[in-house]
């Protein structure tokens, strides 16, 4: 067990209904208190003293679970996986899955289960509200309006028109559609790169990320992040989307190379960033606290309260799928 | 054209107050003071007024200028020109309707997402380190709300094509029915801000508009309901609307208009659920030179005796 992170020890793991199938929840799951309201007299669910990420390797508990509710902010890896030999289903509250060792999962015939398409219309609205922000200076101008004092007049710098715009929409999946959905009523063109092209799917095809950021206003991602996407917003991307050219990311932080966007944006190599995600969350680049042309938000572009009784919905419904040995609800293959 | 005489009076692009003096006489006459010296040694010879959002001829100054005969506004509003005064005199009258539309219609939706997603709020979470303590809370779904209008002009009418992407049951309130129309009119606007999520103002300021959104209104709206301002200041009894909030009778606003700007009620600025912008509806580079183009191509059509592009009067 060398590689696994330093413990402290699980303790006492709170127990209700002694005869109720029992699901560990890993990670602090924002929907875990709607949760535990709902269905507590459907599971007993087993939470973790401990405020660190990772498990003790001990007792009877561990051994006999069968079903995870993991976050995304929790890396169920190899060696964790491996505490839990009777482990049937991880079902994770999020649509990305890059937190977890899928293929471990395949080799000891783990089923995973995700959000599917439940956060898409929520993510997109916030894409949007991200895109309107970062171009029009949104939160900047809130900001000079709460701080500016009694000026004689309001003299506040001009935004960048996105009605007409091209965008750019790196990974066409069920966020991606919803963003083009709304983007073309604002008479956007709408452009996309994913893996493959779609053929049922009418806006121009771009083969090369960089190609589509050389013709494209703005970048707004939301593709998984997997080996192939990983920094797929490089140099040479930030550098063909250009000094008028904006990013938003509703997808993963690590989708940017995001030293790299640091440094454009303060060399003003790229007109702006809207980020929603990080590489090393909750921690954000500290030089970008205090840009004007950027926005930042704390990874809630799926946080709203009409979805958070859906979402537990569907973490219950999977669950009860597995133990039924029914067909999971939204499996995740891979 | 060179000497034609040119007083500007309201604030304007300065890639606009440029072009005007390359082509033109022009007068300053924004400031009080600037205003006051150039009509006394220049009134008789102004032929043109510049006016804009932020300043317009009352009848007093349209008295003063004998020789006036076309007000051409860097605005689609023109509450601040005297236009029964300009009837009158036979001065004519331009805005810039259309060349702002598309940008005050996104505006709106953005408006409309950073207050009920909380953008604004998410980003002083960040900036101040908080994220680091805890998660943000829970906010508000845009996605299938319904939309409320007050004005389904060309604005309004932008604003509902952009919220159907998004979903949303549109209804409207206008003096009248339009009969074309695919959403649902109510014949009040109370009636209309009981049933609605978000109330978007979008209609021009006139005497019977004025304080259009009162405190009837605003409770009809509700300690969920959302207003949006996007039209102007005057339209919202402010104190009413600062009270609501305070009070949380009123869910939340958006509001890129003020009674007296730049003054912003203090009361606001400690609010989580309102969003408040420095007038900045059509502020994009596109737009504002556009306007800039527009206003230029209806003074030089008065001049040369073409027709005007956007008359008003």
């Amino acid at each position: 067990m060398a590689e696994e992170e330093k413990v402290e020890g699980l303790q006492q793991l709170k127990h209700e209904n002694q005869d109720l199938p029992q699901v560990l929840v890993l990670g602090s799951p924002t929907c875990l208190q709607t949760l535990k309201q709902l269905y507590s007299h459907k599971f007993r669910f087993l939470i973790p003293n401990t405020s660190l990420d990772s498990l003790y390797p001990l007792t009877a508990p561990l051994s006999s679970i069968s079903a995870v509710i993991c976050s995304a902010s929790f890396s169920l890896t190899a060696p964790v996986l491996r505490l839990l030999p009777s482990l049937r289903l991880v079902v994770t509250t999020s649509a990305g899955t890059d937190h977890i060792d899928l293929n471990e999962c395949g080799c000891r015939g783990i089923q995973v289960a995700g959000a599917g398409k439940l956060f898409s219309e929520e993510v997109a609205d916030m894409a949007v509200g991200l895109l309107i922000d970062v171009m029009r200076r949104v939160s900047a101008a809130d900001r000079f309006v709460r701080t500016s004092c009694e000026a004689a007049t309001w003299d506040f710098p001009l935004g960048y028109k996105i009605s007409g715009k091209r965008i750019g929409i790196v990974g066409l999946g069920s966020i991606g559609m919803e963003v083009a959905k709304r983007l073309e009523c604002f008479g956007c063109t709408i452009l996309y790169h994913s893996k493959h092209k779609k053929s049922a799917v009418s806006y121009p095809f771009y083969n090369s990320v960089i190609d589509l950021a050389a013709t494209s206003n703005a970048l707004v991602l939301c593709c998984a992040l997997n080996e192939e996407t990983r920094h797929i917003v490089n140099r040479e991307v930030m550098l063909a989307l250009g000094k008028e050219g904006f990013i938003v990311n509703v997808g993963r932080g690590s989708l940017i190379d995001e030293k790299q966007l640091v440094k454009f944006l303060m060399d003003g190599e790229i007109g702006g960033a809207a980020l929603d995600v990080f590489e090393d969350e909750p921690n954000v680049p500290k030089e970008l606290l205090s840009m004007d042309n950027v926005v930042l938000t704390p990874h809630c572009a799926a946080f709203t309260s009409e979805c958070i009784i859906k979402l537990c919905e569907l973490v219950a419904g999977n669950i009860e799928a597995s133990l039924s040995d029914k067909p999971l609800i939204t499996q995740v293959k891979w | 054209m060179g000497s034609i005489s040119v007083l500007l009076v309201g604030k304007v692009l300065p890639y606009l107050e440029q072009e005007l003096d390359k082509r033109y006489n022009l007068f300053r006459g924004i400031d009080p003071s600037q205003r006051a010296a150039v009509l006394r040694d220049h009134a008789s010879s102004i032929r043109a007024v510049v006016a804009s959002s932020s300043g317009g001829p009352d009848a007093a100054l349209i008295e003063a200028l004998p020789k006036l005969e076309i007000v051409s506004s860097f605005s689609v509003g023109v509450d601040r020109i005297d236009l029964q005064k300009c009837k009158e005199k036979g001065v004519r009258v331009t805005n810039t309707p259309d060349v702002l539309t598309d940008e005050v219609a996104d505006l709106t939706i953005g408006l409309i997402l950073a207050v009920l997603r909380r953008i604004c709020e998410c980003d002083r979470y960040v900036r101040s380190g908080n994220w680091k303590k805890g998660d943000y809370k829970l906010t508000t779904k845009f996605s299938g709300k319904t939309l409320g209008i007050l004005g389904l002009g060309r604005i309004g009418a932008a604003v509902a094509k952009r919220a159907e992407g998004f979903d949303c049951s549109i209804c409207y309130y206008s003096r009248n029915e339009k009969p074309d129309s695919k959403y649902k009119y109510y014949p009040s606007v109370v009636e209309l801000a009981s049933n609605c999520d978000v109330l978007v103002v979008a209609c021009p300021l006139t005497p019977e508009t004025h304080h259009i959104i009162n405190r009837e209104v605003i409770n009809a709206l509700g300690p969920k309901g959302v207003l949006i301002n996007i039209g102007r200041g005057k339209h919202v009894d402010e104190p009413e609307l600062v009270s609501a909030l305070l009070e949380g009778r009123l869910g939340g606003a958006g509001l890129d208009v003020f009674e007296k700007e730049p003054h912003v009620p203090e009361e606001l600025f400690g609010l989580e659920n309102v969003v408040l912008l420095p007038h900045v509806g059509s502020a994009t580079v596109e737009t504002r030179t556009a306007m800039a183009d527009l206003v230029l191509d209806n003074l030089e059509a008065h001049f040369l005796g073409k027709p005007l592009l956007t008359p008003l009067v």
